[in-house]
């Protein structure tokens, strides 16, 4: 799904937001010296992805978008922190993305001036009253995960709030584009998040083809879904095991991590990497699975299939796992529909937010995605959409092994003078975005957006009012990305 | 419980033999966790440190604690405090966000300490390489006693590395 940049004014901007159904990106371009900054949102409009553009000339502030979607509130002080453009009106103006510590102010404007480099505190908000203590975590984790901060305001072991401040793994992802040429920047497109490696790289390619007006091959199509479909179930097996752990039942990690290995070899052998990293590229795919390969991945589906329904029983009858799962961590439909929950966390908080199904296109719209939702928001709503959509992405794989078109995999595809796009794939956590400017032939701009935007929030109350000790196992049945949102 | 038992019975034991660091003979894992206990007098304990990585080396070193590879089985754990640990696994190119946190991390770690990054990041800075926001590798923050190529490496790489060091000490 891709769509191009619409300019509009300052009515148009707000009037953007109060008729989109829901935001999924918002970010700031220094356009200069050639042009000034701008705001840009990304909205999905009846299933439609919209881009709207409002220029900001030589100023830098634009209408506040947090009064329509709450969700708002971090990308604008993300979009400040690294363009220096500001929502007008905003109630929360801290920096988010900026710490102090990096050498640069403002580091995507052209003319970026140095910083100091000295980390500042934060202002946290205070919970008070009798018996309130905080507990910080982080941002180094008792786990092998990613680094972030969680601020917990508790009574006893209940949480009252929870305050998360991200940011740690910002490495300069943006920036790092535009010093890349179109072509071979897909290799960082496919290291924004490790674990959403296809979804990424399919949505770069996918903004690069739609900006130069190329349209992969149609086996080129069928083979990343084929991929993105594979990426999917190998996460969801981390995550389910992961969860039966988190709960106590470590029979439950040993044998998903035992499916999740066999898996990643099966990729390795027929995509030539054990996390499909570089399989997608500009105008198609960079390699393709032989029919022999094809024949066993179909055939893996089989096997698996029968042990993920025998561990569901098992999920299913532990008593003490589902005392652990149910009502744990609850989001309710309503508070999802606020807040602009999306993706998996959506789905399990009976949201139908899928893009495959929305605006199928390609093999989706040949081979029909079921949905899988919950209503009950819970930690064992997110684990039976995960196994629901296990069971759904084995019938795709299966259904795309056994008719795969033919013809070539990759189209030539020539990078535009100037030119922009953006495109969005639903990846295993949600939609992933990614915007496209180009000017010259270089990366003037891109964006790339993570769901884990979204449901960060979202997990700050999802935690309201449960114990300390649940956390763990709350936060990992979102299983959000900080370096696909830090960036 | 029963199907419980029926798993652990039907799927028995699929641990493969433990990796040798590189242009050395043929050991088996008894040796190695003999050695491990030589050089350390008890069980290796490792703590992990993201300082900045796209998560994908955290995947892959999860992965090293599934049955095929079993590092528990080897004697060796992942632990929850750098105070407990003999050895840390560092990942990305540091951020400069991450800096300080990292530098915090291997102080709390006791002496003697051995440091391995994982990852082309970790060794070199990767793609993403030195910037406003990046330190790049991870030795340019602390000192690194072995480095394990790779993007990710896999985990029989990452095993290579851990086993690497810890022979470097002897």
């Amino acid at each position: 799904m891709s769509a191009r940049p619409r300019h509009v004014d300052r009515a148009g901007w707000v009037a953007a937001a109060e008729s989109a159904d829901r935001l999924v990106a918002l970010w700031g371009v220094d356009r200069r010296p050639q042009g000034g900054f701008a705001a840009c949102a990304a909205y999905v409009r009846k299933g439609a992805l919209e881009w709207v553009d409002l220029d900001l000339g030589a100023g830098g502030a634009y209408p506040d978008l947090s009064r329509f979607f709450p969700h708002a509130v971090r990308m604008q002080r993300a979009a400040f922190d690294l363009v220096g453009v500001r929502a007008e009106g905003a109630s929360d103006e801290r920096p988010w993305l900026d710490h102090g510590a990096w050498g640069s102010r403002f580091p995507l404007r052209f003319d970026a001036t140095p910083a100091d480099g000295a980390a500042r505190d934060y202002p946290f908000v205070r919970v008070e009253g009798e018996g309130v203590h905080e507990i910080p975590v982080g941002p180094v984790h008792a786990g092998i995960i990613e680094p972030g901060h969680f601020r917990f305001s508790v009574v006893g072991e209940k949480v009252l709030r929870l305050e998360e401040r991200l940011g740690y793994t910002h490495k300069g992802i943006e920036r790092r584009f535009t010093e890349l040429e179109p072509l071979e920047a897909r290799r960082l497109a496919g290291r924004v998040s490790g674990d959403s490696t296809v979804a990424y790289a399919w949505a770069y390619c996918q903004a690069l083809e739609a900006a130069a007006g190329v349209q992969a091959p149609p086996r080129a199509a069928w083979l990343r879904a084929l991929a993105l479909e594979r990426e999917r179930v190998a996460n969801h097996l981390g995550d389910l095991g992961a969860l039966g752990n988190d709960a106590a039942l470590a029979v439950g990690l040993a044998h998903f991590s035992r499916l999740r290995e066999t898996w990643q070899r099966r990729s390795r052998e027929a995509f030539g990497h054990r996390l499909m990293m570089d399989f997608v590229a500009p105008g198609g795919v960079a390699a393709e699975p032989g029919t022999v390969q094809l024949v066993a991945i179909a055939d893996d589906c089989d096997a698996l299939e029968r042990e993920v329904r025998e561990l569901r029983t098992l999920y299913d009858e532990h008593a003490g796992l589902q005392d652990r799962f149910v009502t744990t961590g609850r989001v309710t439909p309503a508070l999802a529909a606020q807040l602009g929950l999306t993706g998996l966390a959506a789905r399990a908080s009976g949201q139908p937010i899928d893009l495959r199904v929305e605006r199928p296109a390609g093999p989706y719209a040949a081979l029909g995605v079921r949905i899988a939702t919950q209503r009950n928001g819970d930690v064992a709503a997110r684990v039976n959409v995960r196994f629901d959509e296990v069971f759904e992405s084995l019938r795709l794989i299966r259904e795309i092994c056994a008719r795969l078109p033919g013809g070539p995999v990759r189209a030539p595809c020539a990078v535009p003078d100037t030119s922009a796009a953006m495109s969005a794939v639903e990846g295993w956590r949600g939609e992933v975005l990614v915007a496209l400017e180009l000017a010259g032939g270089r990366i003037r701009r891109c964006h790339l957006h993570d769901p884990s935007w979204q449901n960060w929030p979202v997990l700050e109350h999802a935690v309201i009012g449960n114990i300390v000790p649940d956390f763990p196992l709350i936060n990992k049945s979102f299983n959000l990305s900080y370096s696909g949102h830090d960036l | 419980m029963w199907q419980i038992v029926k798993l652990f019975a039907r799927q028995g034991i699929l641990t493969e033999p433990a990796p040798v660091p590189r242009l050395e003979e043929a050991v088996e894992a008894g040796r190695i966790q003999a050695e491990v206990l030589a050089v350390l007098g008890r069980a290796l304990a490792i703590r992990q440190v993201d300082a900045g990585s796209c998560n994908g080396c955290e995947l892959e070193i999860q992965a090293v604690g599934n049955p095929y590879y079993n590092l528990e089985g080897l004697g060796m754990r992942f632990v929850a405090s750098p105070r407990h640990a003999d050895l840390l696994l560092v990942t990305g190119p540091v951020s400069r966000n991450m800096e300080q946190a990292l530098r915090r991390t291997w102080e709390a770690v006791p002496e003697p300490k051995l440091v391995v990054a994982i990852g082309d990041c970790a060794c070199d800075g990767g793609i993403f390489g030195e910037s406003y926001a990046s330190r790049g590798r991870v030795a340019n923050v602390i000192p690194v006693d072995v480095t394990v190529p790779g993007c990710p490496p896999p985990p029989l790489e990452i095993l290579r590395g851990i086993l690497a060091a810890v022979r470097r000490t002897r």
